[in-house]
């Protein structure tokens, strides 16, 4: 009986260490966000609160706990508190098996790329059961294109997933990154460039982010299927976008870009120091610029047209990945190795980089 | 044909996309052009038009005669006069209003102005807490000409040649 107690609270404990930097992460995300925005629109963004706006989040936070949920009357109640949970569980337990080093890791299960799949698709439920529960035309738009929009992208992005599994021959997140190991030319985004790409693209449209961000169009649906939730309970919705945004630079770090592998294994001299050790100083490194790659899309690109985001998940993302697995399967059946595959794509992309750029210029 | 598979590889390799990231990557590093708005402040032109006042002459004698050709030019309606004879004969207001709700700030007031009366000084930095605050009665109005009285002759004098 001890033992299980003691067991429990150990695992507790572990949560606690994932959850606590996660959130302290999602908060100042935003404040990042604000503040990359800011810089890139020229503006100095938030800089009021605290030392150079370094309380920013905190004074969100505190804001909207402070505020009234209000419960529109003819919401269906049970479903309308209950949806801002849906929406946070899934994108919380997903972090549960996602490896932070060789030996950090909260559950090291066997499917555990599976359980990523399933537990970021759950989060559409909160969307949907949100847009429906709040009984309100705009929220019930906005619910439906970003479920649309989602299952769009799933497919594409459980395809790019066949080929990292493919490559390494395991679904095993913590077995994926050791088979990236040997250094950057290893690490399966060269190989799986397109997939990459993809990957990429299709986790930022699944997070509902700029330029994918149709389902809370200022101009046409309000705020789409939150614009009925106020207080905590949007602030709820808030956490697990940006805790997915987090999960998936995470995700894309770990099966493209070799998790907490360094970039200099197995270089001669700098391999050699301490730069050629793996860590998670490498991981969270290479998580963070993810995210900044999220934030840099939504200051640079405008809102895609709805249909214009349906053409592409469904008529191109979903053909380069079924193209590029055929590819990794002629590789693998070939014997030919992925560091080959890889100088080839990006090759050929460097290759037609020039071509293009030569050509422009004698045209022009 | 040709055309058609160049613009597919072209919107592919993402260049255009690249192109706009590198844009707006390069201005993350720009020099911000931020004020910050009350310990630094954006120069002012002499004409700025902010908060009404009327004004008097040296010797203390309001210059409003009560002409109401502000009133007239008013686009919003925001002034209302009333006028009576003073006992040494003059014509006076006795009632000036200027609904700051309804004013639009255009400054046709002060260039129907005959007599340099009513002007938009450069004060601009006021608020209303309770409801009907914001009618600007004579009282009010003279209280801001003798407080500004000095920056608004200013002002008119630095201006008095476009005039």
């Amino acid at each position: 009986m001890m033992e299980l107690i003691l067991y429990m609270v150990i695992i507790l404990l572990k949560v606690m260490a994932i959850v606590v930097p996660l959130m302290l992460g999602v908060a100042y995300l935003t404040y990042a966000e604000r503040k990359l925005i800011g810089y890139m629109q020229v503006r100095v963004g938030p800089n009021r609160v605290g030392p150079k706006g370094w309380l920013q989040p905190i004074a969100d936070a505190l804001k909207l706990l402070m505020k009234e949920i209000v419960i529109p009357t003819k919401a269906n109640k049970f479903l309308f508190i209950i949806a801002p949970m849906l929406s946070i569980g899934p994108s919380l337990a997903a972090w549960a098996v996602v490896p932070f080093s060789e030996e950090l890791v909260l559950s090291n299960i066997d499917a555990s790329l599976l359980y990523v799949l399933a537990m970021t698709s759950l989060g559409v439920y909160g969307v949907i059961v949100a847009g429906w529960a709040s009984n309100s035309k705009y929220a019930f738009l906005g619910a439906m294109r970003s479920a649309a929009q989602i299952v769009a992208y799933e497919i594409a992005m459980g395809f790019a997933l066949v080929g990292v599994l493919m490559a390494a021959s395991s679904i095993n997140l913590h077995e994926i990154v050791m088979q990236q190991s040997g250094g950057l030319w290893h690490w399966y985004w060269m190989p799986l460039f397109p997939l990459f790409l993809v990957y990429f693209i299709s986790g930022v449209a699944e997070t509902n982010r700029a330029p994918f961000d149709v389902a809370e169009g200022e101009s046409e649906i309000v705020a789409g299927f939150h614009v009925e939730y106020s207080g905590m309970t949007f602030a709820v919705f808030f956490l697990a976008e940006y805790a997915n945004i987090i999960l998936i630079s995470v995700l894309t770090a770990l099966m493209f870009m070799g998790g907490w592998l360094s970039p200099f294994q197995g270089i001669p001299v700098i391999g050699d120091t301490f730069l050629g050790e793996s860590s998670i100083v490498w991981f969270l490194a290479k998580s963070a610029f993810f995210a900044f790659v999220f934030l840099w899309f939504r200051a640079t690109f405008p809102r895609y047209r709805y249909d214009q985001i349906m053409r592409l998940g469904w008529k191109v993302f979903i053909p380069i990945t079924i193209i590029w697995i055929l590819v990794l399967g002629v590789v693998i059946a070939a014997k030919v190795s992925y560091v080959t595959l890889g100088v080839w794509t990006i090759g050929i992309a460097a290759a037609y980089m020039l071509f293009n750029k030569i050509t422009t210029k004698a045209g022009a | 044909m040709i055309k058609t598979l160049r613009n597919a590889f072209h919107s592919l390799f993402l260049l255009e996309l690249i192109k706009g990231l590198r844009l707006t990557g390069r201005y993350m590093f720009a020099k911000k052009i931020t004020v910050q708005y009350p310990e630094q402040k954006t120069p002012m032109s002499p004409r700025f038009r902010g908060i009404h006042a009327l004004r008097r002459y040296p010797n203390g004698e309001e210059r409003c005669i009560a002409c109401k050709l502000c009133e007239a030019v008013c686009p919003a309606l925001a002034i209302t006069i009333d006028s009576e004879e003073r006992e040494d004969g003059s014509r006076r207001t006795t009632r000036y209003d200027i609904d700051l709700f309804k004013c639009i700030f255009c400054g046709f007031c002060e260039e129907a102005c005959p007599v340099d009366s009513i002007v938009e000084t450069r004060h601009f930095e006021y608020h209303f807490e309770e409801r009907g605050e914001q009618i600007m009665t004579k009282d009010k109005l003279l209280a801001l000409g003798d407080r500004f009285e000095s920056q608004i002759a200013e002002d008119r004098a630095a201006d008095a040649a476009y005039r």
